[in-house]
């Protein structure tokens, strides 16, 4: 696994993106105004923050970046992309995810963990999971609340696009879990060719026991297991 | 070539709740102004544009709302020109 983790102006994410990433395969930054991805780079990383200072609307800004371009070719071509919070932002923005993240329904930033049900492990971000498996992961934002279109809802629903969603401890999927009124729950959705994840949690803040949780790493040993699978392939 | 000044107001869409506006809307309520309703919150962005005509300034504007200014997903923007003297 070679991971390329992207830094914005106002990325804050990156460092943990990529020790999480560096204790599984290698990992480098990418800084946001290279105009090429190294061609041994095989999954990207945009990670949380505030890119762009969330000018306009969250990760509107950072998808104008010149390395952007480079993203969404680099996705296109089938390449392996995590988007994680602003990260995710930036996915939507960028037409590679549908839908949008809203403002909080509670209007708060909030940082806090949650739990979260895998809903698809048959991806290549989630195969080292088990299907319904929890995972206690924190989140950090003030723009989380996921919104589509009722059909583009009912399409990732039906073809198994929401790999996330936000639970109780004991996996229950309900409106009290729901911390920010995305709809449906949902915490991560998956593209159409299954190379795109957008997750709001922060996997990578819980991907080492010394934090007092590492369920986090299984997305990186996911991404890492699929990388080698590929290479055999 | 003529001068451009641009207003471009931006809204949720209809439809999609507008927790800001909601949250507002109660304060006003509870401070004697419960005869108000509907309040919206949204974004308000000035330009300047030149162009040859009212019609090519607006195409401009538009396109801009379209590729950044807006994000059709979740907005709805409304755009006013009016022709200055200075750009």
């Amino acid at each position: 696994m070679n991971c390329g983790i992207v830094v914005f102006p106002g990325s804050n994410c990156d460092h943990d993106a990529y020790t999480a990433a560096s204790s599984i395969g290698n990992a480098r930054y990418l800084f946001h105004k290279e105009t090429s991805i190294p061609s041994d780079i095989d999954c990207i990383i945009l990670p949380g923050g505030f890119s762009y200072g969330d000018y306009l609307r969250c990760g509107a800004i950072a998808r104008f970046s010149p390395l952007m371009k480079e993203v969404v070719t680099f996705a296109h071509k089938g390449g392996l992309v995590i988007g994680i919070c602003n990260g995710f932002q930036i996915l939507t923005e960028a037409g590679l995810l549908p839908g949008a993240l809203l403002r909080n329904s509670s209007l708060s930033f909030i940082c806090k963990d949650v739990y979260l049900k895998t809903e698809n492990n048959a991806t290549s971000f989630t195969r080292t999971l088990q299907s319904g498996q929890i995972l206690k992961i924190p989140i950090a934002h003030g723009d989380g609340n996921y919104f589509a279109e009722n059909e583009t809802v009912k399409r990732l629903e039906g073809e198994g696009r929401v790999v996330f969603r936000y639970c109780e401890q004991n996996g229950n999927v309900t409106k009290n879990a729901n911390p920010n009124g995305s709809i449906n729950n949902i915490a991560g959705i998956i593209s159409e060719a299954g190379n795109v994840l957008g997750m709001m949690p922060h996997p990578e803040r819980y991907a080492d026991s010394a934090l007092g949780c590492n369920d986090g790493i299984a997305v990186f040993t996911s991404i890492a297991e699929t990388l080698a699978m590929k290479k055999v392939g | 070539m003529n001068n451009f000044h641009a207003v471009v107001t931006i809204t949720l869409r209809k439809g999609i709740l507008d927790v800001q506006g909601k949250t507002v809307e109660h304060a006003l309520h509870s401070s004697s102004f419960s005869s108000l309703s509907n309040v919206r919150i949204g974004k308000h962005v000035e330009m300047n544009v030149v162009a040859d005509s009212e019609e090519s300034a607006f195409t401009q504007i538009d396109a801009a709302c379209k590729a950044l200014i807006a994000n059709p997903i979740i907005e709805d923007y409304h755009i006013t020109l009016h022709k200055t003297e200075v750009a």
